[in-house]
């Protein structure tokens, strides 16, 4: 991908100042991009007068009262189509949603736009967020743009290439058990999930309750800190928005001593992980050591139970969550319906695609009587587990270092027709959403033999945003 | 474990699904191989492990009880498949 003409807000806004561009222009050159990036199949929908609209209100307020211009003046981001925006259209790109415009925006929308963001359009995704490929959708797959016959990692698959290919400056997306970070690392993007809690789920599509976070990707650390910072915070939508303080995370301190960070063997030495993927992990560690940093290997036992786990968690409030949709109040009903039992069958059967239909029906399993002990108990025991490893962890370490994913963006089709193949894609991203911690995808280059990007992650102790940003941004400005 | 297709017609029923034959043999075949990668769960003994089911220990706080924006009857109705006198429209429920 060529880079980006505009490269960080900072950059935008110095440039707005200065007068040599208005956001008109900027608003025009991203709608430029979007109609020239179109075989990619990234927007759903282009809200193009809307967002020129509000570009020359912001133009006439920076003349007449430049005081009054938020801390996002000069921001445009993308939205997945999981994320209310107020009469604008939202499917969770499915067919049971279509023509559905929410009465109110996410609290996160809200909140960007209160500080003078601009929304430019609503972008493809997995059906309900649901896959790690972006092809589960009923707009059809979005591509990468690193190469087009390769897919962008889901399920903010669209997200994630509407920053690559610079048809924006941030998109929102949602990470449920990865839904961020993969995307970002296939694209080659920065990409944060936060904190369990940390920016309010209200106006987000419902997926895994317990996991759900909406997320950033970007392509910088420091535009991604500063939208975190404007999203977080509690909510009286949101019990679950936590009323833990929020820090200047777009303060970007560095780091005021040598940190601590652990890798795991049983990760990096995983007979899935692909070679050039490791090596550059070898790399990095080595780049932290350098930088004075202390990387240390850990043990982690519980790398094989992560996705068994998450996917019966996942799925189990999946199947609750998507018991909603039964063609009465919103949303498709179907026409052959002639009773109150067709109307929910019929119009859920030929409202939801293939793999949300797959995955109601594991949670309805895993939740059953008879089951319930056996998989749901279960999964919610080895999740015990594994979140006071990580806390054990982070009583001696502050940061564990991952890839992102096993290998780089794989061929369209390739995964489409083996769930199990799609699902061990997450097995490095679930564990954060499984903990409720904070982890960041940093492009960390290109893969020595194919040339696609190559994203690792940093996770930190829950609520630890502030300094995870920190050390990312120090540690990416290093040359 | 395996599920049979007598499993997945109760899963239906719950589910509220309705599958065509090809379907049903599919989602046999995908949730059997599934199981297989979830059953790796019991290698691991979760003996007396209290099981996680919300990782953030803080009590859920309480907002003041004050009335908040409510939609009105037509804005509720505006994505209603079909309304009518100010109700949601479905099928007959009850026989007389």
């Amino acid at each position: 991908m060529a880079a980006p003409k505009y490269r960080s807000l900072a950059y935008v806004q110095q440039l707005l100042r200065s007068g040599s561009l208005c956001m008109e222009q900027l608003v025009a050159h991203y709608l430029e991009q979007i109609a020239a990036t179109q075989h990619l199949n990234i927007y759903v929908e282009v809200y193009a007068e809307e967002a020129l609209a509000r570009a020359r209100a912001l133009d006439v307020r920076l003349a007449k009262a430049p005081a009054s211009l938020g801390r996002l003046w000069g921001m445009v981001t993308g939205i997945k189509d999981v994320i209310c925006y107020q009469d604008h259209e939202i499917t969770a790109a499915s067919h049971i949603l279509k023509g559905f415009r929410p009465l109110f925006s996410a609290t996160a929308l809200e909140r960007l736009l209160a500080e003078d963001a601009i929304v430019i359009g609503r972008v493809n995704c997995d059906e309900f967020a649901m896959g790690s490929s972006n092809e589960n959708s009923c707009y059809g797959p979005t591509r990468n743009a690193a190469d087009p016959e390769r897919v962008p990692g889901g399920s903010s698959g669209a997200s994630a290439v509407a920053v690559q290919a610079n048809t924006c400056l941030t998109a929102l997306g949602s990470d449920t058990g990865g839904s961020v970070r993969q995307p970002a690392a296939f694209c080659g993007v920065v990409g944060l999930k936060p904190s369990y809690g940390r920016i309010s789920r209200h106006g987000l599509i419902a997926y895994g309750s317990s996991l759900d976070q909406i997320g950033i990707l970007s392509h910088n650390v420091a535009d991604a800190a500063l939208m975190l910072e404007v999203m977080a915070g509690p909510d009286g939508f949101d019990a679950t928005a936590s009323s833990v303080p929020v820090d200047a995370y777009s303060a970007l301190l560095a780091p005021d001593r040598p940190m601590r960070v652990a890798w795991f063997r049983e990760v990096l030495e995983h007979p899935s992980l692909d070679e050039g993927v490791r090596s550059l992990c070898f790399d990095f560690i080595k780049r932290m050591e350098q930088a004075g940093h202390t990387v240390q290997a850990v043990p982690f036992e519980y790398l094989d139970y992560t996705i068994p786990a998450y996917y019966v968690l996942a799925t189990a409030e999946a199947s609750s969550n998507l018991s909603r949709y039964d063609g009465i109040r919103f949303g498709y009903r179907s026409p052959s319906a002639y009773d109150l039992q067709s109307t929910y069958k019929r119009s859920r059967t030929e409202g939801f695609g293939k793999e949300v239909k797959r995955r109601i029906m594991l949670g309805a399993f895993v939740l059953s009587a008879g089951y319930y002990d056996a998989y749901y108990a279960k999964a919610q025991q080895i999740r015990r587990l594994i979140h006071d490893r990580f806390k054990a962890i982070f009583q001696e370490f502050d940061f564990v270092l991952m890839p992102a994913a096993p290998g780089v963006a794989w061929r369209l089709g390739e995964k489409i027709t083996d769930p199990v193949e799609m699902y061990l894609a997450d097995v490095f991203t679930v564990t954060a959403n499984l903990v409720g911690i904070p982890a960041i995808a940093l492009p960390v280059g290109v893969h020595p033999d194919s040339g696609l990007p190559v994203g690792l992650q940093l996770m930190a102790d829950a609520f630890q945003e502030k300094a995870l940003l920190g050390f990312a941004h120090h540690l990416l400005a290093q040359p | 474990m395996q599920i049979d297709e007598a499993l997945i017609f109760r899963l239906e029923q719950l589910t509220r699904l309705e599958l065509d034959d090809a379907e049903r043999q599919e989602l046999l075949h995908d949730l059997n191989h599934i199981l297989e990668l979830v059953e790796q769960m019991n290698s691991l003994d979760t003996t007396d492990v209290a099981p996680l089911a919300y990782v953030n220990a803080a009590s859920t706080p309480l907002r003041n009880d004050v009335v908040g924006p409510q939609a009105t009857p037509e804005q509720a109705l505006r994505d209603a498949p079909r309304a009518a006198d100010n109700c949601f429209k479905v099928p007959k429920v009850i026989d007389l």
